[in-house]
Formats: C-alpha cells, structure tokens, sequence
C-alpha cells in the first residue's frame, strides 16, 4: 500500500522551478531516506507531501488522498523546525496542544518517557538546549500515533548517545510497521537508519536505490593540481574548478584519474586528493557547474 | 471542533500572558484616549459622555482587532511554528475560532480600564440592561473587525501588514464619525458613515447605550462587510503557504 506519492509534480516560486516533473512514492512500512544538498527541492516535495504548500502541477497524496484536506493528515506526524518551538510555553503545554488535535494520541507520560524529555516537561521550550529542542521536536512527529513520519535531520547536531537513543527510537517504530521519511543532506544518518535513499537535485530524482548504491554514486573525490598548460581529455571527470591555475577535478575514481594524469605526461605539481563534500558530489551528479 | 478551538485559544493566551506587558499596551491606548479627550472634554455631560465612551470602545475595538491579528497573524505565519500547526489534522476553523475567543478575552480586558474610567471620571451612565446589551454588541462587532484582521494577516507579510493596518485604521476612525459624537460629524462623513464598518458599529454601540435608533440599512451594510470579510480572511488562509522564498 501507498502511503505518499508525487505524480508528475511540478512546483514553481514565481519564475524558479523547485521541482520537475517529479515521481516518488513511499510504500507502507518503508525507511527512505531522501538526500540532496539545500535547494535540490527536497524540502518543497515533503512540503507538498505534508499539505504545506500545493503543487503548480501534478498530484499529491497522502495515505490515499489530498494532503490538503485535514482527515487525510490524521495519521501524519512532522517534526517542526526545532528553531521554531514556542519559546514561552513549556514542553508539557506544546505536547498536550499537539495531542489536543488526534483522536487517540500517546499518553503524554508515554511519549516523554520514550524520547527521554520527561524531565523536561515544565521547562520552557525556550530555556532548552538545541539538543533539547531538536528531541522535543521529533518526540511531536509521534503524538498523533502515526503510520506515517516525515522527520527533516532529526539527529543533526545531537551527541553520539541522544543520537543513538533516537535512531533506535526510529527503527523499533518502523520494526512495528510504521513509516519513515527522512531528509538529510548528510549521508551518515541516512546511512544508519534507512535502506532505500531517493537523491534529489535540480528538482529532479537522481537516484532511487540501496543505500550502498548511492554511496558509490556519491563517493566523488577531488583531485586538485596546479597546471600551466590545458589539459588533455581525462575519461571518468564530472566536474572541473577552475581557480586560477589551480583546477579541481571531481571523478569518482581518483586512482584512475592520477594514473591517467601521470600516463599523459601532464606537468602538474601540488597534487591533492581529497573525498568531496555531499553537496559537491551532487552538483558533479546534477551536471551543474560547482561554484564554491 | 469547539474543544479544539479552546485548546487553540488557550494556548494563544497562555503565550499571551507569559509576556504581559504585551497585554499592557493593548489596554495603555484607549485609557489613555479617554483620559485626554473624553474625560476633559464631554466629561460632564452624561449623554455625550456615554456616546463618546461608547464610540472609544468602537475604536478600540477595531485598533486591537486590526493589529493583534492584522499583524500578529502576520508574524506567527513568519515563524516556524506555522508550518508545522498546518500539518496537524485541523483545519482553519479551530484555529480561526480559537484566535477569536483568545482575541475577545484580550479585548475584554483591555476593555475594563475604560468602562472603569467612564465610570467613575465622567458622568456616563447606563442602565444594567443597557450594559448587558452593550457588553454583547462589543462581541458582535469586534467580528467584522477580526475577520479585516485575519484577512490582512494572512494575505500579506508582516512589514506590509503593519502598514495597511496603520493606513486604515484612521480614516476608518474618522470615516466611521467615531471622532465626532452622533450627528454632528462634517455632512460627507454622515452620510458615508452608516455604510462603513466603523459607522456601522459605532451606531450599534450608540443605540445599545442610549436611544439613538437602530439603523437597519446600516446594520445590513455591517452584516455584508463582515461576510466580505470573512471570504476573504478563509480565501487568504487557504491560499497562505507561509513565508515563501524565491
């Protein structure tokens, strides 16, 4: 069964296209992780998906139906941006406001326990720490008792044992047939938790694959040299910087690259190779020129 | 539905009353305005002096409804806590209702500093009835102005909010002949006024404290601004998706 599903969809911000023409679809009990660097549209599309924004064409659906109508949102849980808590009111106030709006919601005594906030209950939302506040923001994703969670970097920025703490958390929900979708643009908490990952860039899927399928896809290293003359036709290069005489190639096989450079007798000095950032990674994959 | 609309309200209010001196200014302008303009100056004549306290409630009335939902709608929609209150599984009509009721207890208590100087600094007076009457009539007419509220709130960004807000809300006032007592506003204004929201709760108000007659062609001009209003406050709710960046 089909929880959330993008056909076709389109979405325009005046003249700039967030989304292209999309296709993507989450079955129920899956883990997608959905990748891209800030601006790929990823955001836009769980947008649409959760009934925030409406597409410019195309059609959304969420658990059968429109997003956009409430009765369609009762078994979705979000996490709010953690920034965007009500800072006079206290954890407890925000958990029984959420609860206020599902029919059979978590006991709040239930819910703190789980994500670790029950001594947090008469704290302002405030007072607490980003760590804190991001742990608040994924327990209300859980409220409402959702079949379906859209959770956006609900680890970033958390110590390695919250952190741990919660992608268990993740994981038994899903072990009891819930649904994740998670963004990130960091492979690594991608990585831990999900096993099918969608790429998203330029508005577009990239890739829709295993994560092990993705990480090759992603792991582009960058050869950067120092070169007086032009270069000769290098085989496997998906990206070229130019910084004066300093040039920086992305390829996903650095070995070859070298051998090849070495083969046609390029005079390069300062030699350096280094593993690209995501983000690099995704603009070589989108054909977009890097600009960093 | 209606418990969910308390459950809005309350917590509007509870964020409300964290900061209190928020709920300070919204009573500090029409006590004010009485202390400097009524009670000097009609202060001692009881039927003008009801007439101008009644027309500063219509004032106030329609200043704290254009700007704590003119703008303060405007602003919540800025922050991040919108976005995800339009994912939970409710509508717009608890979280309209619920801004209403919190709106009406605000109002009320910004309201009591003035009933207690018309009371005891001039020689206004109502009959019990009449007070009850009046009370209700201040509900019934803050509607029209909380919908003009959510309307701008929701169809435009803060920084142009709070300038439609400033830029109406004085010819409304003037307009509506809330400056001058009834019948005696520049001919223009009297024959404009009944049509305006403004006029047209002023005489409400005027006819619930005294025996100025029910106008019914400017209640039903009141009754078609306050339907105006509310489409358009729902048709720029339905059409809002937050802040928006291009």
């Amino acid at each position: 069964m089909t929880l959330a599903r993008a056909i076709d969809v389109t979405r325009r911000y005046g003249d700039k296209l967030a989304l292209d023409r999309i296709n993507f679809e989450v079955g129920a009990g899956e883990l997608v992780g959905l990748l891209g660097p800030n601006g790929a549209g990823k955001s836009t599309l769980v947008n649409l998906l959760i009934g925030i924004r409406r597409p410019t064409s195309g059609r959304v659906e969420l658990c059968g139906g429109d997003p956009l109508q409430p009765a369609n949102r009762r078994a979705l849980g979000v996490t709010p941006q953690e920034t965007g808590l009500p800072a006079s009111l206290r954890v407890g106030e925000v958990v029984d406001f959420v609860s206020a709006h599902y029919d059979k919601p978590l006991p709040r005594a239930e819910l703190l326990d789980r994500f670790g906030l029950t001594d947090l209950v008469r704290r302002q939302t405030g007072g607490l720490s980003g760590g804190e506040k991001r742990r608040v923001a994924v327990a209300l994703a859980f409220v409402g008792r959702p079949r379906i969670v859209f959770l956006d970097e609900p680890t970033t920025g958390l110590d390695v044992q919250a952190r741990r703490l919660l992608w268990d958390g993740i994981r038994s929900f899903q072990a009891e047939g819930g649904t994740v979708v998670l963004t990130s643009h960091y492979l690594e908490e991608i990585e831990a938790l999900a096993r099918r990952v969608v790429v998203i860039g330029g508005g577009r899927v990239i890739a829709d694959d295993t994560v092990t399928a993705v990480r090759g896809l992603v792991a582009t290293r960058r050869v950067s040299l120092t070169v007086g003359e032009p270069l000769p036709d290098l085989a496997g290069v998906s990206g070229v910087e130019r910084d004066g005489d300093r040039l920086h190639l992305l390829t996903a096989d650095a070995d070859r690259l070298v051998r090849d450079l070495v083969a046609h007798d390029v005079a390069f000095t300062d030699l350096e190779v280094r593993p690209t950032s995501l983000e690099e990674a995704f603009l070589a994959l989108t054909h977009e020129p890097a600009n960093t | 539905m209606s418990s969910l609309a308390l459950t809005h309200a309350r917590f509007q209010l509870l964020e409300t009353f964290r900061i209190p001196i928020a709920l300070f200014g919204s009573a500090f302008f029409p006590s004010a305005a009485m202390l400097a303009f009524v009670v000097p100056f009609v202060g001692s004549n009881a039927e003008y002096a009801t007439t101008a306290t009644a027309s500063m409630i219509t004032f106030s009335v329609m200043s704290t409804n254009l700007f704590q939902y003119g703008v303060g709608v405007a602003e919540d929609r800025s922050q991040p806590w919108d976005p995800y209150v339009r994912t939970l599984p409710a509508g717009a009509l608890p979280r309209f209702a619920g801004r209403v009721l919190a709106g009406l207890c605000l109002m009320a208590i910004s309201l009591v500093p003035v009933v207690l100087i018309a009371a005891f600094l001039t020689e206004a007076t109502v009959t019990s009835m009449q007070f009850l009457v009046t009370a209700l009539t201040t509900a019934v007419i803050s509607i029209p102005f909380i919908l003009m509220g959510l309307a701008i709130g929701y169809s435009m960004p803060q920084k142009a909010a709070v300038v439609v807000a400033q830029v109406l809300f004085f010819p409304l006032a003037f307009l509506g002949g809330l400056m001058t007592g009834p019948g005696m506003a520049p001919g223009i204004v009297e024959d404009l006024a009944p049509y305006l929201p403004t006029g047209g709760a002023a005489r409400l108000m005027w006819a619930a404290v005294g025996d100025f007659p029910y106008d019914f062609r400017s209640i039903a001009a009141l009754v078609g601004w306050t339907a105006t209003l509310g489409g358009v406050a729902v048709w720029a709710y339905r059409r809002d998706e937050g802040r928006r960046f291009s």
